[in-house]
């Protein structure tokens, strides 16, 4: 059998997702791709893998999965509560934003996703499956990606590109990736000439919030009414994720990642590449409001998150235990090969 | 005409020609879609031609706004690479009544004969200007102007598949059951997207398509040979 991650009991609702599908909009092809593209990038550096690889992207309550590999290294980047099963052992949590090496027949229950849209889920080497016009996003409205592009079922195989985990130490992040706070920063436009003035002021003042109607292609925003200046509806053109389009009843739409490719609602702002990922972990009932920023503005922003998360990642360190105690140091590697891993076994306080 | 630059944030900008839908500004859209294409400048991700504005996608950390922008000035400047000749394709449509819910209607709403729309909407070639709302929708124009017609006020939360809509000066064919507010007025037994084709997505902007009327019987037996995988797209080019 080859090595993969089966689902033995389905969530709510996982996908696999990279960072997306570029290169095919001009045939109507949404982008898809990870909702927290710094949760993924993050999950894959933990593993060892490149930072773009695609992962499990899992929404409201995650999916349980057995290894069925002689071993496989993962890591979860997100607001997510994991428990391994492991033959013979009590259930024991896993923590977040740190690997885990875990055996062949362990199940790991992935649980509830509280405090954001997504968590994801990176496995060391990757997922063995065949790209879809280059990506491995699915885009589940066409069933366009992997698995057919639909989302995880009960008996999923999930193949694993490595027959095993990587050697070395299981790695964890010093602290959580910081997402910054405040309101999302936009770019006006392209159509802020579409609105009036009290609307343009009203959009960069007031409080919104996330409406029930919210999923991977956008969020609906209730707030104050948008004034246009004329018609809401423009010929349509190009759409990018961050997308902020104004229909006719003037409540704005943030467009994510499954958005299509163009549309013919005026456009007031779109939030800025670095702001993204906090977009796109926002739920229905969340909070918030935005402040413009010119490009160059944006572009370093950017930069700045670009140096920010080298530094997270640069700052990866070997999994210490709760107690202070390097028990990696102290032990070395030699003494963590029996059935009870104290050092890797991931529970804040080793069984000594 | 005047070129406007407009942003969608620090990872795209738009290149606009003018404000209509027409086949003028479509064309400098396609040629400077077809120049980028041939010569991308670095950081560039992808162009998305639209009616009359292309969107230039770039990577912010690959390159900048600037320097992008730059690129795209000189490429417009610069002439060269034409947009090759779009495809020309003939496509079977069924115009029966439970195939095509809004015909009665639409003709009614005109003042027209079900059949004078059919024989309308069959009469012009029609232009690929964009693809976009879903893989593979195809916005195509111009619809002769006696079928002129504003989109229902009621979008459809249904609409299967293969259903031949106009709205406006402009046709369609839903690749996919979707929502949708056009007039349905016919079914197309070809799937304009199937994944299972080396290319999935049938049609391109800049091609060409006609609608043939054809009754059920044979809107049966295509509909069963590409479910079956045994229709070859390629029979469908008009090369005459």
């Amino acid at each position: 059998m080859t090595p993969a991650l089966t689902v033995v009991r389905l969530g709510l609702f996982a996908t696999i997702q990279d960072l997306g599908r570029f290169g095919f909009q001009e045939l109507g092809m949404p982008v898809a791709g990870a909702l927290d593209p710094l949760a993924l990038r993050l999950a894959n550096a933990l593993v060892g893998n490149p930072q773009g690889m695609a992962g499990l992207e899992i929404a409201l309550l995650g999916p349980a999965l057995r290894v069925d590999a002689p071993s496989v290294r993962i890591a979860a980047v997100g607001p997510i509560t994991m428990t391994l099963e492991r033959a013979g052992e009590a259930p024991q949590p896993l923590a977040p934003h740190r690997s885990h090496t875990l055996q062949r027949g362990d199940i790991l229950r992935l649980g509830a996703v509280d405090g954001a849209s997504v968590a994801c889920l990176a496995v060391a080497g990757g997922f063995d499956l065949a790209p879809v016009m280059g990506s491995l996003s699915s885009y589940v409205r066409a069933g366009i990606g992997p698995l057919g592009g639909r989302p995880l079922a009960q008996g999923d195989r999930l193949p694993l590109a490595r027959d095993g985990a990587p050697d070395g130490p299981d790695v964890e992040l010093p602290q959580p990736p910081d997402y910054g706070a405040g309101p999302l920063r936009v770019v006006p436009g392209p159509q802020e000439d579409r609105f009036t003035e009290a609307a343009l002021a009203t959009f960069l003042s007031a409080a919104f919030r996330v409406g029930s109607q919210a999923d991977r292609m956008g969020l609906r925003l209730e707030g104050p009414a948008l004034e246009h200046r004329g018609s809401a509806d423009i010929p349509s053109d190009g759409l990018v994720t961050g997308s902020i389009q104004v229909p006719g009843n003037g409540q704005p739409i943030l467009l994510l990642n499954d958005h299509q490719t163009a549309g013919g609602y005026a456009k007031i702002a779109t939030v800025i590449s670095a702001d993204l990922a906090r977009a796109g972990r926002l739920r229905p009932g969340d909070a918030l409001s935005f402040r413009a920023v010119t490009v160059e503005e944006a572009e370093a922003i950017r930069r700045r998150q670009e140096q920010a998360i080298a530094g997270w990642i640069g700052a990866i360190r070997p999994v210490r235990p709760a107690s202070g105690v390097d028990l990696e140091a102290l032990y070395g590697e030699n003494l963590i090969s029996g059935t009870v891993d104290i050092v890797h076994g991931g529970s804040d306080l080793p069984l000594l | 005409m005047e070129v406007r630059f407009t942003s969608s944030g620090d990872t795209a900008f738009n290149v606009e020609f003018g404000e209509a839908i027409d086949r003028a500004a479509n064309a400098r859209v396609m040629a400077l879609h077809a120049r980028l294409k041939a010569a991308p400048p670095p950081g560039l991700v992808e162009t998305v031609p639209t009616f009359r504005s292309l969107l230039v996608v770039y990577d912010p950390v690959a390159t900048g706004r600037r320097e992008m922008q730059a690129a795209v000035e000189a490429a417009l400047a610069g002439g060269g690479e034409a947009p090759a000749e779009g495809r020309r394709w003939r496509l079977p449509v069924c115009y029966d009544p439970d195939l095509g819910p809004d015909l009665a209607e639409l003709a009614d709403a005109l003042g027209l004969t079900a059949e004078r729309v059919v024989e309308l909407h069959g009469s012009a070639e029609y232009f690929v200007y964009m693809l976009g709302f879903m893989p593979g929708f195809g916005y195509m124009g111009d619809l002769p102007a006696e079928l002129d017609r504003p989109r229902r006020t009621e979008p459809r939360v249904r609409v299967p598949a293969g259903s031949v809509a106009v709205a406006g000066r402009l046709t369609t064919v839903y690749p996919w059951e979707s929502p949708g507010g056009w007039h349905l007025i016919g079914r197309c037994p070809v799937p304009l997207y199937d994944g299972a084709r080396r290319d999935p997505v049938l049609l391109a902007a800049g091609d060409r398509v006609r609608f043939d009327a054809i009754d059920r019987d044979l809107f049966d037996m295509i509909t069963e040979s590409a479910d079956a995988g045994y229709l070859d797209p390629d029979s469908l080019r008009d090369v005459g």
